[in-house]
């Protein structure tokens, strides 16, 4: 029996998905904004659609920022999507000044509209297929170049390269997951991917 | 790299799948959360459902229909009809829906484009457009004005410089906007995509619009969905390419079993369009 996995609720996005889709995988699954929750939780969920700031802004209010610095710091196994993923790093293009969880170094930055005179629609939206480089946990059993749904504007670029599990390309390369120490991040989003998004919440769920 | 997405879309009524040509003549096609299932486990990209009950009751019935596909489906859901205000969007978010499409309430009040994507972030605001080409809503405002606003009609005429309209109502009302103007200010609003609909072409089969709708793609920096007017697999083709759509919307053509979602899928692999592989 997979442990309780612990969906952080600051405001931001589609907790409701998130959950079902843990629940489809048979894993049960709490939506939770209280800090005390949390801190005791043993696999915390960060989703999240929106700005950067306002999440920042929402997380302090709950008083669940430095509680997810204490849980992540601790050790616990922790999952950020999208907007969660990008929450973890110093600080974004799109709400300068604010400073994130900041638990990796690194920023999130503007998706280029023009790279070398060709054009690119942001929001980078739709199915893009993973550039794995680093071939273990969640990723070991994944097919060559497996599709996923991505919808954002921002992309993670982390000091440390050797965090990065997967690329995606979309006119650069950019980083589309990390895996480090327990920490996972996903720019696309597992819980609107079908069955290969499910199959990666469930390994979430037993590593 | 980013694959075309193939969108099937579903009229919703009271409950119910319907399909009409041209906004009349509604065809029941079916249960949606079944037809949701069908089309996820097809292999469809994304999904549409537009609630096109008139009344309280159906629109009741609309969110629990819409719950019941979010829990069942895991896949981008995007919802729209009769979406008036914040709250509307509050709770068709809150029902499951990861995207709203907004039509006559952003024409009506194109502050409700910025005020959505300010509180929901773009990702999820994404402004349908329906056009008409030439300016027959203007002939039809001409027979019932006065001699005196002649010259206002001229002025009208010419601000519709794409030769395309925008109407509203289901087609019914014209509103005297230009179609590649209204898709710049959407975008400058904070829309994070585009669903263009020729309703010209719309329940035809003869194929979309694919003058307005590269005119459109190709002048806005956010994704445009084509639709209206899907008949054949080389209708996606086209807007795809001819086109320049980031994603095509289909209805018809798949509900009354002509086409599947994956025969129109391999159909576009077979002609070298980027689409999802299938899982």
């Amino acid at each position: 029996m997979p442990e309780t996995v612990t969906i952080v609720d600051y405001g931001m996005g589609n907790l409701r998905s998130v959950q079902k889709a843990f629940q489809k995988v048979g894993a049960a699954a709490e939506i939770s904004s209280d800090p005390a929750a949390i801190e005791k939780a043993t696999r915390i969920v960060l989703p999240g659609v929106g700005a950067f700031g306002d999440a920042v802004k929402e997380l302090r209010e709950r008083e669940l920022f430095i509680s997810l610095q204490r849980a992540i710091l601790a050790g616990k196994r922790f999952l950020g999507i999208c907007l969660g993923f990008q929450l973890l790093f110093e600080s974004s293009e799109e709400s300068p000044g604010v400073r994130g969880l900041a638990i990796f170094r690194g920023q999130v930055l503007r998706i280029p509209s023009v790279v070398e005179n060709d054009s690119f629609k942001v929001p980078h939206m739709g199915w893009n297929n993973l550039e794995i480089v680093r071939r273990e946990g969640a990723f070991k059993n994944l097919p060559e170049s497996p599709d996923f749904y991505f919808v954002h504007s921002y992309y993670v670029y982390p000091a440390d390269s050797t965090i990065v599990s997967a690329y995606v390309r979309y006119g650069v390369p950019m980083c589309a997951s990390i895996y480090s120490d327990g920490v996972t991040g996903y720019q696309f989003h597992p819980e609107k991917s079908q069955v290969r998004g499910l199959e990666l919440l469930h390994h979430f769920t037993e590593c | 790299m980013l694959k075309s997405r193939i969108i099937p879309c579903l009229d919703v009524k009271d409950g119910r799948v319907v399909k009409g040509t041209n906004f009349a003549s509604l065809r029941d096609v079916g249960d949606p959360v079944e037809l949701a299932k069908r089309y996820c486990d097809e292999g469809a990209d994304e999904l549409v459902y537009l609630d096109i009950s008139a009344t309280v009751e159906g629109r009741k019935t609309f969110l629990d229909t819409l719950e019941r596909t979010a829990d069942s489906i895991f896949l981008p859901l995007t919802v729209g009809g009769g979406i008036r205000v914040v709250d509307d969007i509050r709770r068709l978010l809150g029902a499951g829906a990861d995207k709203v499409s907004l039509n006559t309430a952003a024409v009506a009040n194109p502050d409700f484009i910025s005020e959505a994507s300010g509180r929901f972030g773009c990702q999820c605001v994404v402004i349908a457009i329906d056009v008409k080409k030439g300016t027959d809503g203007i002939t039809n405002c001409e027979l019932r004005i006065t001699n005196e606003s002649k010259s206002e009609i001229s002025n009208l005429k010419s601000q519709i410089a794409s030769g395309y309209e925008v109407v509203t109502h289901a087609g019914r009302r014209p509103t005297g906007i230009d179609a590649l103007s209204w898709a710049r200010e959407a975008e400058r609003r904070g829309a994070g995509e585009i669903l263009l609909t020729s309703m010209d072409a719309d329940g035809t089969k003869n194929g979309y619009d694919l003058e307005i709708t590269s005119l459109i793609s190709g002048e806005v920096g956010v994704p445009v969905i084509a639709s209206g007017g899907a008949g054949k697999p080389e209708h996606l083709f086209d807007a795809l390419t001819t086109g320049g759509a980031d994603a095509v919307l289909v209805a018809g053509i798949l509900h009354f079993g002509t086409y599947t979602v994956a025969s129109l899928r391999d159909y576009l692999r077979g002609r070298g369009i980027k689409v999802r592989s299938a899982s």
